[in-house]
């Protein structure tokens, strides 16, 4: 069971429409709209909401001064770094500045969610306008600043160094220099963000269902936030229409403001977020601008790297500096940098806060990293894949310590893996050898085509910890509960695998929840390519713990050595004696000893029933009742994945269109648990990879105003723009876990902005130093490249 | 994401359609523009005057004089009618870039015309092709001409106590073939610059005339007769052989488009220019040798 490519066990109910998403829930619940500011900084002058108070159907508004101490006081800062000196997060409810559009300014309640847009409407709030700061180099530049007590507009300044980079660029005998620009794009889930709270008064607790990547995070904040004692807050993610990072900041300003507004008012309250307002209020990423100096020698070895960040956070940093620390330490790939110093600087801008997208500041690490492989081979005019290959870490050198501090404060130091041999698979997959001919065929008939490559690894699986909790009933059926949360991944069709082959049951008979803090209450969540192998360990190991009281318990019924057992098919048998058996439901009612008979399973375990010891107790010291187990599983550090994807492009000579002809992926997330499910987890990548690479921006004008907030404007690839997609699998287990699973979750989207950058380049010989590329970008590279020969590139061997 | 208040009217007829319309209002027909635009806010308007039950509208008539569209017949129905298709090719050709299957089966052809969007398609056909819009009111009725009836962005000719009843598209002259060519950035996406051409050959089948419009270049569609630079020089040539490059260079000289987030204003111009030339030379392609 465990590595076979079943279909999703979830499908059929999310594909024909059974799904129970956030705004599924609570038909009779008080909706929740939020005045939002229209200005990117602004000082807050006054609110006056008296024609909003006749709407029919208004039940309340509220603004900041209406917020006890507690809620109304800035969010926490979630994730603190010694670097962060300047960290600042927004207020629930503005007080006196706005610092980007889409700030909520003020919260309505009403009967519906069109009269709480109508009320909404009518508040007139004055502000008066402040100077934005907008754009990466204008922070840098301070001469307007985000927050006024933030100097420089810098949040987080960080370097880390490994040798002496600057002095072996300096001694190297090749160098090069250059500056690389990505622009912002968002994880825009098909489902936004939404909360629905219920308050119950006679118990004094409270329900809360939010569309999260973690509902155990969400818990512990809003006890904390509303002054009750965690065993009184309940925390659930219903079915979560994606993710992709967004989901796991927490908590959002609505996700305290409609539980406390809920409490207060003791009625049902919800707020779904509308598409305008996931753009201006929820997290972008992506946005940076990078200058590399490389020094190497004539094989293309990187002798000395030195790269310098420029990161925008936006305006406030719930969410730390994961990005660019994620950025940084990422870069080096599956590669030997020799010196490498790495310096960035997190900066202050009036726009949408960023943090964590789907790769989550690898897809910018890989494109620096990409880009100088590429670079290094036009200047040597060798090949782009032999410079990489010798650049690689050998398969004997694992573990490889890269030098650096990871995201998790631990050191990076990669486990295993094999590039060599996927380089060789992504030639072969490709058509790597051979392409001159193709391209230069291709030209002959009026038809620009390139190649393009790139590599990158993975630090997955992030502590600290994940648990599993397993329980197997009186009927057989097997209960799988974990903390984390589930927004599409197939965690119901993996985690069930696992327990199947773990257990020896059919899978039909494993149910599995997840983000439900009612079933399992300590988790961390879903995020970082983390669940497979987190909470896959964890129920792994919590099987384990049942398997062996399983065995144990049948072992005395059977009057069995429990090591001569084996379970089959949920039967526990003699191993060669298929007689001596008893099905793991009987085994469930002999865990739990009764004294009162329900059923007649349930007679066999009365005490009238049961043999044993009369000198016993029917639950021997150290037991518990009932065939269950928990457990947990906590790494001493990340594991690492890798991929390799190469790609074919075609360039329209006239009209500067970029279409992908092939795509190709090889990819180690270790042992699959099912190859189906990674497959689909690469397609999703490679589809919002795509995204990134041609379609995807935030288009800010210098006000501050996002001028492409819809999906009309802000494109992300249709099915028509994803090419097919080919794929190989290579395994290296990790050493790391008991399963030797590595994560595969973020794997598809990071390389292909390098990929296709490569590609275009080759195809064009014109250097591709920002992404995303369109059609209008490309036209002006051209016009630019004909009459500035440093734009060009020496056309590539292969 | 949720419209301000609205009065809701569904006329059965259209009398009671524009009786309606005569007390002011918004005509909700496909719907595939006016509802985002509710949606947003960015419309408000006091009554929605919904025309889907008034079954008079949805007629499709293809006569040897042309194609008449109701104001209820969708881009689909028209799409799909081997009728239409033989006698203006050209619907067919533009429709299959409008948006997406799912929006053209329940967005308009009339509708979009009074929608006018500078972006669209449609416009640009009608307003190649001579063609014209039925407009009625509670006081009377009128015909516009498509050089009438697009005054600027999201602006036409319409009165507002009128309703565009139908739009007729005249039949293709003999020898004539027509193409569409487009640039989208995505597929389905609203057209960064879009040409339609129409080419008809003369006797001995060389070219006689060549005529193009276009849209995403100004506020209006655009159409340029491009016979001369078509022509000159080109004696002799069969249709297949034809350089076309002075016509597209003759278009490029005559547009003005302006630049937005998707794409400069250079790089509209450059694409006149490329557009031009594909759908000229293709509609000549298409022109059938022995009359239609």
């Amino acid at each position: 069971m465990f590595g076979e490519p079943i279909p999703r066990r979830e499908d059929p109910r999310l594909l024909t429409g059974q799904g129970r998403y956030l705004d599924d829930l609570g038909r009779g619940a008080l909706a929740a709209a939020f005045v939002r500011s229209p200005h990117a900084h602004a000082r807050i002058e006054g609110i006056d909401v008296d024609a909003a108070l006749d709407v029919d159907g208004l039940v309340a508004i509220y603004t900041h001064e209406d917020l006890p101490p507690g809620v109304g006081d800035p969010l926490p800062l979630l994730i603190p770094h010694p670097a962060l000196t300047h960290g600042r997060t927004a207020r629930p409810l503005a007080r006196d500045v706005v610092r980007h559009v889409g700030e909520p300014v003020a919260m309505v309640v009403a009967r519906d969610r069109y009269l709480a847009e109508d009320a909404a409407e009518r508040i007139r709030v004055d502000y008066e306008v402040l100077p934005a700061v907008v754009g990466i180099e204008n922070a840098a530049a301070a001469e307007r600043l985000v927050h006024e007590d933030v100097p420089g507009n810098v949040g987080a300044h960080l370097v880390q160094e490994v040798g002496d980079a600057p002095a072996a660029v300096a001694a190297a005998p090749h160098r090069l220099e250059f500056r690389l620009d990505i622009e912002r794009s968002a994880s825009m889930p098909l489902e936004g963000r939404g909360v629905y709270a219920r308050w119950d008064p006679d118990e004094g607790s409270l329900r809360v269902y939010s569309s999260t990547q973690t509902s155990t995070g969400v818990r512990m904040a809003l006890a904390a936030r509303l002054g009750l004692p965690k065993t009184k807050v309940e925390v659930i993610a219903p079915d979560v229409g994606g993710g992709f990072g967004v989901k796991v900041v927490h908590p959002w300003p609505e996700e305290v403001l409609v539980p406390w507004a809920a409490r207060l008012l003791g009625r049902e309250v919800k707020w779904t977020e509308d598409r305008r307002e996931h753009f201006v209020g929820a997290a972008h990423e992506r946005g940076q601008v990078q200058r590399v100096r490389v020094g190497f020698d004539d094989a293309g070895r990187i002798l000395g790297l030195d790269v310098t960040i420029l990161h925008d956070h936006g305006a406030y940093t719930p969410y730390g500096i994961i990005v660019p620390i994620v950025t940084s330490t990422q870069l080096p790939g599956p590669y030997k940098p020799g010196a490498y110093r790495v310096e960035f600087t997190s900066l202050y801008t009036n726009t949408v806060i960023v943090t964590p997208y789907r790769g989550a500041g690898r897809p910018q690490g890989v494109f620096c990293m990409e880009r100088t492989m590429d670079k290094i081979a036009a200047h040597l005019g060798l090949d782009r894949a032999e410079v990489r290959a010798a650049n690689f870490i050998r398969p004997e050198e694992f573990p490889y310590d890269q030098g650096l501090t990871f995201q998790d404060g631990r050191p990076l130091i990669y486990d295993s893996g094999d590039y060599p041999r996927m380089l060789e698979m992504i030639k072969e997959l490709i058509g790597w050898d051979g392409f001159a001919e193709e391209r230069e065929a291709a030209r002959r008939e009026g038809r620009r085509i390139g190649i393009g490559l790139g590599c990158y690894v993975e630090g997955t699986g992030v502590g600290p910890y994940e648990g599993g909790h397993v329980e197997i009933d009186s009927t057989g059926r097997v209960h799988v509960a974990t903390g984390l949360t589930s927004q599409g991944q197939g965690h119901q069709t993996v985690f069930a695998q696992i327990a199947a082959a773990e257990l020896g049951v059919p899978i039909e008979d494993v149910t599995v929840a997840t983000g439900d803090t009612r079933r399992f209450g300590y988790a961390v969540g879903t995020f970082a390519s983390r669940a497979a192998v987190m909470s896959g360990n964890a129920i792994a190991l919590a099987c384990r713990r049942v398997r062996d009281k399983a065995l144990r318990i049948a072992g005395e019924a059977l009057e069995a050595d429990p090591r001569d057992l084996e379970i089959t098919d949920g039967v526990v048998h003699v191993r060669g004696d298929p007689t001596a058996a008893i099905p793991l439901r009987t085994v469930a009612v002999l865990a739990n000893p009764l004294r009162y008979a329900f059923d007649e399973e349930a007679r066999r375990a009365t005490q009238f029933a049961v043999g044993g010891s009369p000198d016993e107790p029917p639950v021997p010291a150290g037991e518990e009742p009932g065939l269950e187990g928990r457990d947990y599983y906590s790494p001493v550090r990340s594991t690492f994945a890798s991929g390799m994807h190469a790609a074919v492009v075609e360039t329209d000579p006239e009209t500067a269109e970029i279409r992908i002809l092939r795509y190709a992926v090889v990819h180690d997330c270790g042992r699959m648990i099912n190859p189906r499910i990674v497959e689909g987890q690469i397609h999703g990548g490679v589809a919002q990879g795509v995204g990134g690479a041609l379609y995807e921006r935030m288009v800010y004008d210098e006000s501050g105003q996002l001028l492409n907030a819809s999906f009309m404007d802000f494109l992300m690839p249709y099915a028509t723009e994803v090419p097919r997609i080919r794929t190989g699998h290579l395994e290296t287990p990790s050493p790391l876990n008991p399963l030797g699973i590595k994560g595969a979750g973020e794997a598809g989207v990071i390389p292909v902005s390098a990929v296709i950058a490569s590609a275009v380049e080759d195809a064009e010989g014109i250097r591709i130093d920002a992404m995303p590329l369109s059609p209008d970008g490309l036209f002006r590279l051209r016009r630019r490249a004909a009459v500035d020969p440093a734009l060009r590139v020496e056309r590539l061997p292969a | 994401m949720k419209p301000p208040p609205f009065d809701y009217r569904a006329p059965r007829t259209l009398e009671e359609a524009l009786e309606d319309l005569a007390e002011g209002g918004k005509v909700l027909a496909g719907g595939q523009s006016l509802i985002p635009l509710l949606n947003m806010r960015l419309a408000a308007p006091e009554r929605l005057i919904d025309i889907n039950g008034v079954a008079s509208l949805d007629a499709l008539e293809v006569t040897a004089a042309g194609v008449r569209a109701g104001a209820l017949a969708r881009h689909a129905a028209v799409e799909r009618s081997a009728e239409a298709a033989a006698v203006q090719p050209l619907l067919r050709q533009a429709l299959r870039h409008v948006a997406h299957p799912v929006i053209r089966n329940r967005g308009t052809v009339v509708g979009s015309l009074a929608h006018a969007d500078p972006a669209a398609e449609l416009p640009a056909v009608l307003a190649l092709l001579d063609g014209h819009v039925e407009a009625a009111s509670a006081s009377g009725r009128r015909t516009v001409a498509a050089a009438d009836f697009f005054t600027g962005p999201l602006e036409s000719a319409l009165r507002p106590e009128e309703l565009a009843t139908a739009a007729f598209f005249p039949a293709l002259p003999p020898r004539t073939g027509t193409a569409f060519a487009e640039l989208a950035r995505r597929h389905g996406d609203y057209a960064l610059v879009g040409a339609a051409a129409l080419v008809t050959l003369d006797d001995d089948l060389r070219v006689r005339a060549a005529r193009a419009a276009y849209l995403g270049v100004a506020d209006t569609p655009v159409v340029l007769d491009l016979t001369g630079p078509a022509v000159q020089g080109q004696e002799g040539r069969p249709p297949g052989a034809v350089d076309w490059s002075a016509a597209a260079a003759h278009a490029v000289a005559r547009v003005n488009p302006g630049g937005d987030i998707h794409a400069g204003a250079d790089y509209r111009r450059h694409l006149v220019g490329v557009l031009t030339g594909r759908a000229l030379a293709e509609a000549a392609r298409n022109a059938p040798p022995g009359g239609t």
